[in-house]
């Protein structure tokens, strides 16, 4: 390297470096590892305990003995909460600065950790859970809204099982909740129970002083209920659990009414056997069996007489089944009753139902004053069949949304409808369980509300986070339509009958490319409709600028030129800003045989039908037996299921549906394809508003008679199999045939009638 | 070696210091994702899983070893009979009622004595006015409303509901219009009872300072239709919950929604808005004391004001200079209508006017009242209309509104307009609205369900006794996803006798019945002379009911014979081809809601003689379809004859005219559409306008002269002018298209 000289002195030079240097580094190098530790424990710590319960892993735990829970032994001065404050609301009793505003919109819940509480002199006060408080904690810490730390929850659920208060020590157990960390006087704590009071005067609410918690209890009469802050919830039935029960269709069932609880009143008993020994064709009420042979269940059966039947399937025979009120007022049989899919008669003064903030009750059951059970035959005689059905669909539904056939759904129900995954999860209409897959069962009342103790415990949680951020609430459809009708019914987004004002106009959106003659010709032709307030020219050439202002033609109204980034046909549905009035004309630029008093009156009939496509020329579809396909076809038919958007007038929301709701990959297809986006437009407006288009005036087709010319037979016959193809790709992406034919079309009042023409509003209409 | 030595030192203390920034990168990365992926090494808590779970004991069962409740152990808590026969469920029922001592604890099942109603029906008689006694506009109009409804009875005894005369609308005391020496009169009553089956109407309770909702007076065991009322006082299922209205709220027709477009993207010029009073101290202050903190001048703009009150500048504080010059600069009614959400924060009460207010403009309100029992919300669905947001979390309420997208927007507005024109729009909606809740609770079997009160037309013009199930109604056969029946039944209305095989009426029966539609036919017979026998042999279903009431209206009556959903009413003389009935049947299966009819009418507004005429002119528009030949559905022969008003009916039975017309007036009430009128041949109308045959009642001057003055009585009794017009006719597709008839499906349509 260097001299040597050089070297030595450097040699010399190099361990006193070393040293002072060896320090130096040491000296930062630990700095730095107290600064790395000092920042990561202040950045990460407190935050590195927060968990997301998405983001966490399923963490597997060895499974723990109830004897080895730890012993709390409660003093005793603790002192005894006050007993529940009837005017409790969620806005008195409930902080809601716990809840804070996430993101997720989402309450979290916090669970207390079980242990053994004895009381001073160490007799127990709880230990141990029920099967059924088991299973609805275990829920509650699998779902969305879990955490373990108290001071992140909004709510919190002391881990003493209070299901059943039969044998629970009223006082000691108000102690222990007293005692636990988060109390506060109760605020934000929820209590579950299902069976409330005890002999012998059964109080309608849990007895346990309970301070401010509000209570998810099954049996909840109008005094004891605190609207809008208590949740009445069912009374879990074991058998949803222990039997299953084969589904039965909607129909026509054996009896018109059996009642089969065995704990009911005498004077019910007798007042039911009145209506039987008159009606005995139509009602049958079931005992409990005494001297059963041995094996058999007491409580899977009933007898009538000599005949044994078999609890709960005998409930599938009849249409409705009473469920009356006992001790308690909430009863399992409701629960039973759902799950046969037979309509309940709920008999039960004061009852608050279950869930009834959010279940609409009168859509699946029949709720009677006691004093009516005299009745009770004459008030469901007149329930129509049609009427029974609807009901039973609302207990318990059999959807096959994508049958395994599929084109024979579709063929036997061309024209229904369904909720593709896109208009439900947009519209939020229907729960997500409708557009699941093939061949899935959805008991609805019944197994969405009450078939297992987690849907109990996760209802319950979603009422009260609804109530916490009720702007994120779930609709009513949600709630109450089963798959079924969430399927075929739509909720029109249009559905206010306005009429819009004639003096609005129109916008007439003009998709164009290079055929700037033809173009303006068709500028000047429209101008002279009396209604039109804009023209919108789309200008759909990259390669070529639109024409300067001089080239076009003077007009009363503003011409606005949109030049796009890319030449696709969905430009044309775009939502430009430029479009001002609801009412769009969608016109070629080679459209010049309209009539100003044709386009007129299509923007009259538009205005009567704002909600619909309403159109010239009109199309059909039609099943092909033969292919097994869809085919399109076209003039001259009696019937019309979709107008051509060449003309055609529409509401401009349905732009924006076209450009950001349009299901699967549709737009693009369109695109790619250059071709039907009329028939995916005609899809789209009938599928969410349920409404056929209109086509107006005799008109036929759109080309001059001197264009037809060009259009060769085969090439015509092309075009034919290409707009089938589109149909059928269409209906697969919908999951269904949208589409509905009808045999009309809108003419002028006085069209072709013997009347002086001077007279009609619009004498000049065209033919063909 | 030294250099290497210096270099790989410089290296480490460069990785080193990398390594920092790295880091403290990650960590202040991770800071701002609180809930980052990096942190969720520690598993959750969860509950635990126990061994032998599996055998846990029942609930119902109870604990295996508990020590406390021995003589219950074992006993099924599921299978828990109803008590021994000492207090059976009769005897339960009786004791309710003196068990109720607080009358705070009032229900329907305890407070209210259902024997009248289910002897009279439900029937609602209101006290006469005693001498001397005040009765203020507003109640004055809640009272005519109940008169005038068809639910009043003059009779005391046996009345369902009874409603006293004494004005309690205003019970602040500080009020100018506030009524002294009630608390005595109320229980004087001759039919008072303890109050049981009485309903109270009341605006404003309580006074300055604490506004407590007391009334002043005992209401007893009524049952108290209540503005402004909490739900700590509210009675849920007994009370009513008012909206607030003001003084000139009109009794009919009023101030329709202010909605007249939809326009989309829905976004208005301002996204929030309010305008109103601060209260400067007392109650309710403390909301319209913070608002400013959201007002950002710009799209948010909640204006207050301290200038109320005789002696504002006492309590004046800083602000209110400021606040003042702001809210000068905004005019309310510009605010309402440019708004796409208005704030409508308590005032000294829980309601108030804004409410309403912002519900007519079309302004989708944001209501900031804790406690506030919404008007009408045991049938009202709010979440659909409105945003209910919490007091004490005013903060987050701009970031609430604005995370309303512009589909929910277009919904929540609609259903603004929707619901004002239903139930707020005028004071007889809103009494109404009030009877028929109470109705409901009454006849529970036959009550509405939640689509019935929430989804257009509304509970008053979906009516339960017609039927509970919405399948069974033209108004929701889209949102159900069904179909109305595929057939029809022929309602032919006879007044003359049949003399020969030739009249038109068995011409026409055959018409109809040759459809593959039409299930039936039925003769409404109110010709004196009886039919004749050998009719009811007809190979057709042929039924023949002889009308009791030989007025016009029978011919609306809902008929037990009528099983189809469809209706195609027509008179003895009317002249259709089976071609035009098959095709007007088509059309009215797309639109059930409707009357789809041949020949049709027009209003129009006179102004020289400054009234609504009637005209029928060929036009090139029209209102009205006569009903003479119309299909409808069956359940319009319902809303006739028991909803329309009572004097509308005794007036067409009294002139044997006019019951299309009001026919056609109420399908356009409920449906705010026009009929839909097809193309027919001309000879319908040409054998009706012959004179000399029995119908010449047409070719009367007389006839239409009464026609002119019923359309105008109607649009003055209903309060508004509710009929549409229309300038499209529907036509078969190929309809005088110049193509072979063969291949026409209505070829007869055509031929003349």
């Amino acid at each position: 390297m260097g001299p040597s000289g050089k070297s030595a002195r450097g040699v010399n030079l190099v361990p006193r470096m070393k040293t002072r240097h060896r320090l130096c580094y040491a000296a930062l190098f630990s700095l730095l590892l107290l600064g790395l530790l000092s920042s990561g424990l202040l950045q990460f710590w407190p935050r590195g305990t927060a968990l997301e319960d998405g983001d966490a892993p399923h963490v597997t735990h060895s499974p723990r003995h109830v004897a080895d829970l730890p012993r709390v032994q409660l003093a005793l001065e603790t002192p005894t909460p006050e007993h529940g404050d009837m005017s409790c609301r969620m806005h008195t009793c409930f902080d809601v600065y716990r809840c804070g505003h996430n993101t997720h919109r989402r309450i979290k819940v916090y669970v207390y950790p079980p242990a053994h509480y004895v009381d001073a002199r160490g007799v127990t006060v709880a230990h141990g859970f029920s099967r059924e408080f088991n299973e609805l904690l275990s829920a509650i810490s699998e779902s969305e809204f879990y955490t373990d730390q108290p001071a992140r929850a909004c709510l919190l659920l002391p881990s003493v099982d209070m299901l059943s208060q039969q044998h629970l020590r009223l006082k000691e157990t108000g102690q222990l909740l007293a005692q636990m960390h988060s109390w506060k006087r109760g605020s934000n704590h929820l209590l579950f129970n299902m069976l409330p009071g005890s002999v012998p005067d059964y109080n309608t609410a849990l007895d346990v002083p309970r301070d401010r918690a509000f209570v998810a209890g099954g049996g909840f009469s109008t005094w004891t209920y605190r609207p809008g802050f208590d949740i009445s919830i069912p009374v879990f039935s074991p058998f949803s659990e222990e039997v299953d029960l084969p589904h039965r269709p909607p129909g026509r069932r054996t009896w018109l009414v059996v009642s089969a609880q065995t704990n009911i009143h005498e004077e019910f008993r007798e007042q039911l056997q009145t209506q039987e020994a008159r009606y005995n064709e139509e009602v049958l009420l079931l005992e409990g069996c005494v001297g059963l042979p041995p094996g058999r269940d007491s409580s899977r059966t009933r007898c009538h007489g000599d005949h044994i039947y078999s609890y709960p399937e005998i409930l599938q025979e009849s249409s409705f089944c009473v469920v009356l009120r006992c001790a308690r007022l909430g009863q399992p049989a409701l629960s039973d009753a759902l799950q046969a899919g037979c309509i309940p008669v709920i008999l039960a003064d004061s009852y608050i139902l279950p869930f009834s903030e959010v279940l609409d009750w009168k859509r699946a059951a029949v709720v009677l004053a006691e004093d009516k059970l005299p009745e009770i035959y004459n008030i469901l005689k007149v329930i129509s069949q049609r009427q029974i059905e609807d009901m039973q669909r609302q207990l318990q539904t059999k959807v096959d949304p994508r049958s395994s056939d599929r084109q024979n759904d579709v063929v036997s129900r061309p024209e229904s409808r369904s909720v593709d995954s896109h208009t439900a999860k947009d519209g939020q209409r229907c729960p997500q369980e409708a557009t699941g897959k093939s061949h899935l069962r959805a008991l609805f009342f019944w197994e969405r509300y009450f078939s297992s103790m987690k849907v109990i415990a996760l209802t319950t949680l979603h009422i009260i986070n609804e109530r916490i951020f009720p702007y994120a609430a779930h609709s009513y459809e949600h709630w109450n339509s089963p798959p079924e009708v969430c399927w075929r019914g739509v909720m029109n987004p249009l559905f206010l009958p306005l009429e819009p004002a004639r003096a609005r106009g129109f916008t007439a959106v003009i998709l164009t490319y290079d055929r700037l003659d033809s173009l303006l010709r068709v500028v000047t032709e429209i101008a002279r409709t009396p209604s039109l307030a804009k023209v919108l020219v789309v200008w759909n050439n990259q390669n070529k600028n639109p024409p300067p202002s001089t080239v076009w033609p003077r007009l009363n109204v503003p011409l606005r030129v949109v030049q796009t980034q890319e030449n696709k046909l969905s430009n044309r549905f775009f939502p430009y800003e430029e479009i001002e009035t609801e009412a769009v004309l969608a016109i070629d630029d080679d459209i010049i045989m309209l009539t100003p008093d044709e386009l007129q009156f299509g923007y009259e009939v538009w205005r009567e039908f704002p909600d619909r496509l309403v159109g010239y020329p009109g199309r059909l579809h039609l099943w092909d037996h033969e292919t097994g396909k869809w085919k399109y076809e076209s003039e001259w038919t009696n019937e019309v299921s979709m107008v051509l958007t060449g003309a055609a007038f529409y509401h401009k929301y349905f732009n924006y549906l076209y450009t950001y709701k349009m299901p699967g990959d549709i737009k693009a297809w369109v695109d790619n394809h250059m071709n039907c986006e009329d028939i995916a437009m005609n899809f789209l407006v009938t599928n969410m508003t349920g409404k056929p288009p209109i086509k107006v005036t005799p008109r036929k087709k759109f080309k001059c008679p001197e264009c037809t010319a060009q259009d060769g037979l085969s090439l015509d016959q092309t075009h034919m199999v290409e707009r089938s193809e589109c149909i059928n790709k269409f209906v697969s992406v919908f999951g269904m045939m949208p589409l509905r034919s009808v045999e009309h079309r809108a003419d002028p009042v006085l069209y072709k009638d013997d009347f002086p023409e001077k007279l009609k509003s619009f004498p000049n209409i065209g033919s063909l | 070696m030294r250099a290497t030595t210096r270099y790989s030192l410089l290296l480490a203390a460069a990785v080193a210091w990398a390594m920092l920034v790295l880091l403290t990168i990650g960590a202040l990365h991770g800071a701002n994702r609180p809930f980052g992926r990096e942190t969720s090494r520690r598993p959750t808590r969860k509950w635990p899983r126990w061994q032998g779970a599996d055998r846990f004991p029942r609930m119902a069962v109870g604990p295996v070893s508990s020590s406390v409740d021995k003589r219950n152990r074992g006993v099924n808590e599921l299978e828990a009979p109803e008590e021994g026969p000492r207090i059976g469920p009769k005897a339960r029922r009786a004791q309710r009622r003196p068990l109720v001592r607080d009358r705070r604890s009032c229900r329907m099942e305890t407070c209210f004595d259902r024997a009248p109603c289910s002897a009279h029906g439900f029937t609602v008689y209101v006290y006469p006015r005693g001498k001397g006694e005040r009765v203020s506009e507003s109640y004055e109009k809640v009272l005519s409303v109940i008169r005038g409804s068809p639910y009043y009875t003059s009779d005391p005894r046996g009345a369902c509901l009874l409603v006293p005369s004494l004005d309690m609308l205003d019970r602040d005391r500080l009020s100018s219009s506030y009524l002294h020496g009630l608390r005595s009169k109320l229980p004087s009553l001759p039919f008072w009872n303890g109050g049981h089956n009485h309903l109270l109407f009341n605006l404003y309770s309580g006074t300055w300072p604490d506004y407590s909702e007391d009334l002043g007076l005992d209401p007893g065991y009524a049952m108290v239709a209540k503005a402004s009322v909490s739900t700590e006082v509210f009675r849920p299922r007994f009370d009513v919950s008012l909206p607030l209205f003001s003084r000139d709220h009109p009794v009919r027709g009023g101030l329709p929604g202010a909605l007249t477009s939809n326009d989309f993207p829905p976004s208005r010029r301002y996204l929030l808005a309010f305008k109103g009073k601060r209260y400067l101290t007392g109650i309710g202050s403390e909301v319209r004391n913070a608002l400013h903190h959201l007002h950002n001048g710009r799209d948010v703009l909640l204006l207050t004001t301290c200038r109320h009150g005789k002696d504002w500048w006492r309590h004046r504080d800083p602000r209110c200079e400021k606040d003042n010059a702001q809210y000068d600069r905004y005019e309310y009614g510009d605010l309402l209508h440019n708004a796409s959400f208005c704030l409508v924060p308590r005032g000294r009460r829980l309601g108030s006017f804004r409410f309403l207010e912002a519900l007519q403009a079309a302004c989708i309100p944001v209501i900031l009242s804790n406690g506030w029992q919404l008007p009408f919300s045991e049938v009202i669905d709010w979440k659909r209309a409105a945003v209910v947001a919490d007091e004490r979390l005013l903060l987050q309420i701009p970031t609430i509104v604005r995370s309303v997208d512009s589909n929910q927007i277009l919904a929540l507005r609609q259903q603004t307009q929707f619901l004002w024109n239903s139930y707020f729009s005028s004071i007889d909606k809103i009494v109404l609205t009030t009877l028929e809740i109470i109705r409901d609770r009454i006849f529970s079997q036959f009550s509405r369900n939640f689509l019935l009160w929430n989804l257009p037309p509304g509970g008053l013009y979906s009516r339960p006794e017609f039927s509970t199930d919405p399948g069974r109604f033209p108004f929701y056969y889209t949102y159900l996803g069904t179909r109305p029946t595929k057939m029809f039944t022929g309602l032919i209305h006879v007044i003359s006798p049949v003399v020969s095989q030739s009249q038109p009426l068995l011409r026409l029966i055959q018409a109809v019945a040759r459809s593959k539609f039409c299930a039936k036919i039925v003769l409404i017979w109110t010709c004196d002379k009886p039919p004749l026998s050998r009719w009811t042999s007809n190979p057709t279903a042929l039924t023949v009911i002889e009308a009791k009431n030989k007025s016009m209206s029978a011919r609306f009556f809902p008929y037990e014979a009528v099983q189809t959903d469809a209706i195609l009413s027509l008179d003895e003389d009317s002249v259709l081809s089976t071609d035009e009935v098959d095709f007007a049947f088509s059309v009215w299966l797309s639109f059930p809601d409707r009357i789809v009819g041949y020949p049709a009418r027009s209003h129009f507004w006179d102004a020289a003689r400054e009234r609504w005429g009637y005209t029928s002119k060929w036009t090139n528009e029209y209102s009205m379809v006569l009903t003479g030949a119309a299909f409808y559905h069956r359940y319009y022969h319902h809303l006739y004859t028991h909803v329309a008003p009572r004097e509308l009916r005794t007036m067409v039975d009294s002139l044997s005219n006019c019951e299309d017309i009001l026919m056609n007036f109420l399908v356009s009430i409920v449906t705010q559409r026009p009929p839909i009128k097809v193309t027919h041949k001309k000879q319908y109308k040409d054998a009706m306008m012959q004179p000399g045959t029995r119908t010449s009642r047409w070719a009367d001057p007389e006839h239409f002269a009464q026609r002119q003055s019923c359309t105008d009585a109607f649009a003055s009794i209903f309060g508004f002018m509710p009929l549409r017009h229309s300038r499209t006719r529907l036509d078969p597709l190929l309809f005088k298209d110049q193509v072979s008839v063969l291949r026409k499906k209505y070829r007869d349509i055509e031929r003349l």
